[in-house]
């Protein structure tokens, strides 16, 4: 009780002592530089309607940036705009316009390095080079910003929310599209990518490297130039995400790399090219996905060990499962197939016959690229209802023996 | 007078009702995939792997069929003052319209009634029409053709018959063994010449581009889509149809004017 009434009147102390600076075009303080300038370390800035300029902004101490509607910060179009390099920084509310753009250098509208405890949230960033940018920066949040651009090449355009050897940081609510990549990761360990919606952008949706023991939930990517890629990590968990239409002659889906300890839970992947490519990844969980009208819903490259699919609806895909060797080390058992064409005689729901998801003309495929001309000939569905009868070139051993009869909820 | 023999010879399809069967075949086919999936466009790819198929064995069959069982007729009207590319290319029309007929009548009015027509799916369906009617038209001329080569009705039936399968699944068979056993050189080139080929194929890769399944062809289906993407490459697979339909044509009446009957 001692506690809690300390506590109280220690915040209502510092309450006290926090002060709010107002920025206006008639104010006393006209600019965002002369406001952090004045500012003691805890005092707000309130940012009102109107436009600021401000480019290559150093901020060393622990302040808050408040923006009211209407209020944008133009950076001129060269540098930085904002740099957040002290702990405990706020930046609310703004529109941030112009900011620089180098083949050099990394121009990011908000670039924070070595800064803990910050939130960067409600922000309008509108055609950045880098749109957010962290660097070695812990226990952060970015939350409901919106950040878009009309890139149209890759080598001369940066990516939405940059992140690179953070931790322990929470990226939600965020739509961000017209980028390089929509969210990139780097060395970002103990995170959470929550709810945010990436699309059109020219390379990935989502790309992380090295980033251990992350979690990726609910977040949605569409149409973007190559879909997701995620690389060299371990412990992840991806649920309830949506990979939609990523349709392209180098589009994935997802494209897991080297990725170890996974779990890939109740996603859905809808309407892509591939809509998981799984290269050198072991000791992968897929449960409960949903695959629907993919060009390949998965696509298992080599060094794949110990993966298991469970309880994934394989929905209208023209390949449901392709693979390059006869070896199979990965269990595909307990699946919805809607190409099942076996009977269910003692009605407990699974299949009575197992199901092959592997298709002889598949096999072809990978082998000839140039064969893929012939999809959905007379003479393919020949040949592949052959190859099911008695398997000759597809692993024998990558059966469904439990195939559902039902579509999974 | 063409007319009036293409006239007689639709007439008496339609009088021999197979024509309704037909009709009748493509009416419930549209209907049940309709009412099995809602979807449009899934309901346009599984229709595709039927017309490709079925149009050009039902061409067949009826082409050679007819014509053997006219055999009479055209005996009779060969004695007549009457030209024989009149006769024969008035048989021909005659055939191959009553099928396009069953053919568009019977799926058009099920899509039309789902809403087709309202639907981004139009030019989709619309090209899996024609080229279902040029399939219709260029099968039953190739076995037209080959009635007039053999008197034999059993020699011809398994000719026509031996033809369909040919360009059905034999043909795809070889292109398929030769695009994998010649795997080390670059093969697009060829890939488009040997589709090219085949008018079951052409139809069957204008369509797969047109439903945006193109993406899935990868480096082969990039230059599939350049070519047949632009309206130019359009219309020289329209006009290699074209050239598919005329050529069996030309073919058939230089045999009708020079076969002693």
């Amino acid at each position: 009780m001692r506690l809690t009434t300390t506590f109280l009147l220690l915040l209502i102390a510092h309450l006290g002592t926090t002060g709010v600076l107002k920025v206006c075009p008639s104010c006393t303080i006209q600019t965002i530089a002369a406001a952090v300038r004045t500012a003691e370390p805890m005092d707000s800035i309130l940012v009102q309607k109107g436009v600021y300029t401000c480019s290559d902004l150093e901020v060393k101490k622990p302040v808050s940036l408040i923006g009211e509607e209407g209020a944008i910060l133009d950076g001129l179009g060269s540098g930085y705009v904002l740099k957040i390099l002290s702990d405990s920084v706020t930046v609310t509310g703004l529109k941030i316009i112009n900011s620089g753009r180098s083949y050099t250098k990394d121009f990011a509208a908000i670039y924070a390095f070595r800064a803990n405890h910050f939130t960067l949230s409600n922000l309008e960033i509108v055609n950045p080079f880098f749109g957010i940018l962290l660097e070695k920066s812990k226990n952060g949040i970015v939350r409901s910003n919106k950040i878009y651009g009309a890139s149209k090449r890759e080598d001369d355009s940066g990516n939405g929310i940059h992140l690179w050897h953070c931790s322990n940081t929470i990226v939600e609510n965020n739509e961000v599209y017209g980028l390089r990549d929509g969210i990139y990761l780097e060395f970002v360990d103990d995170s959470m990518v929550k709810n945010n919606y990436a699309h059109d952008n020219i390379r990935y949706g989502l790309h992380f490297m090295f980033s251990n023991r992350d979690e990726y939930l609910e977040n949605t990517f569409r149409n973007n130039g190559a879909g997701v890629a995620v690389m060299f990590s371990k412990f992840i968990v991806m649920k309830e995400n949506k990979f939609t239409h990523n349709w392209g002659t180098a589009s994935y889906g997802l494209l897991l790399k080297e990725i170890y300890d996974a779990e890939v839970v109740d996603n859905s992947f809808t309407e892509n090219t591939i809509g998981i490519f799984i290269d050198g990844s072991t000791r992968i969980n897929y449960l409960g996905n949903l695959f629907k009208q993919n060009g390949w819903a998965v696509k298992v490259s080599g060094g794949c060990y110990t993966n298991k699919f469970f309880k994934n609806n394989f929905i209208g895909n023209s390949f449901d499962v392709s693979y390059n060797s006869k070896m199979n080390d990965n269990s595909f058992n307990g699946n919805y197939w809607s190409d099942y064409t076996g009977y269910d005689l003692d009605k407990n729901g699974v299949g009575d016959v197992p199901y092959r998801p592997v298709k002889l003309f598949s096999y072809i495929v990978n082998n000839t690229p140039e064969t893929i001309i012939l999809l959905r000939s007379l003479f393919v569905d020949i040949i592949n209802f052959s190859e099911k009868v008695s398997p000759v070139f597809t692993p024998d051993d990558l059966i469904d023996n439990q195939p559902s009869i039902f579509v999974f909820q | 007078m063409i007319l009036k023999v293409l006239k007689y010879s639709f007439s008496d399809l339609i009088r021999s009702r197979w024509s309704y069967v037909y009709l009748a075949f493509y009416l419930v086919l549209g209907f049940v995939l309709l009412f099995l999936n809602d979807n449009l466009s899934k309901a346009v790819i599984t229709l595709m792997n039927i017309v490709v198929v079925l149009t050009p064995m039902i061409g067949t069959i009826f082409g050679i069929m007819y014509f053997y069982n006219s055999r009479e007729f055209t005996e009779l009207l060969l004695a007549q003052p009457i030209r024989r590319r009149t006769i024969f290319l008035g048989q021909y029309l005659g055939v191959a319209l009553s099928l396009s007929l069953s053919l568009v009548l019977g799926l058009g009015i099920p899509f039309t009634i789902y809403g087709i027509t309202q639907s981004s799916q139009i030019w989709d369906f619309a090209t899996l029409l024609i080229s279902g009617t040029f399939l219709t038209f260029i099968f039953t001329g190739l076995s037209i053709y080959i009635g007039l080569l053999n008197t034999n009705k059993i020699k011809g039936f398994g000719y026509a018959i031996l033809m369909w399968l040919f360009f059905a699944v034999i043909y795809d068979g070889i292109f398929l063994i030769s695009l994998v056993i010649f795997d080390d050189y670059p093969l697009d080139k060829f890939t488009l010449f040997a589709s090219f080929l085949n008018p079951i194929d052409l139809s069957r890769i204008m369509i797969l581009l047109k439903l945006d399944i193109s993406a899935l062809l990868g480096y082969t289906g990039a230059l599939f889509q350049k070519f047949f993407g632009t309206s130019q490459g359009l219309i020289v697979a329209f006009a290699m149809l074209l050239v598919w339909t005329i050529g069996p044509t030309i073919l058939m009446i230089r045999k009708s004017s020079r076969k002693d009957f």
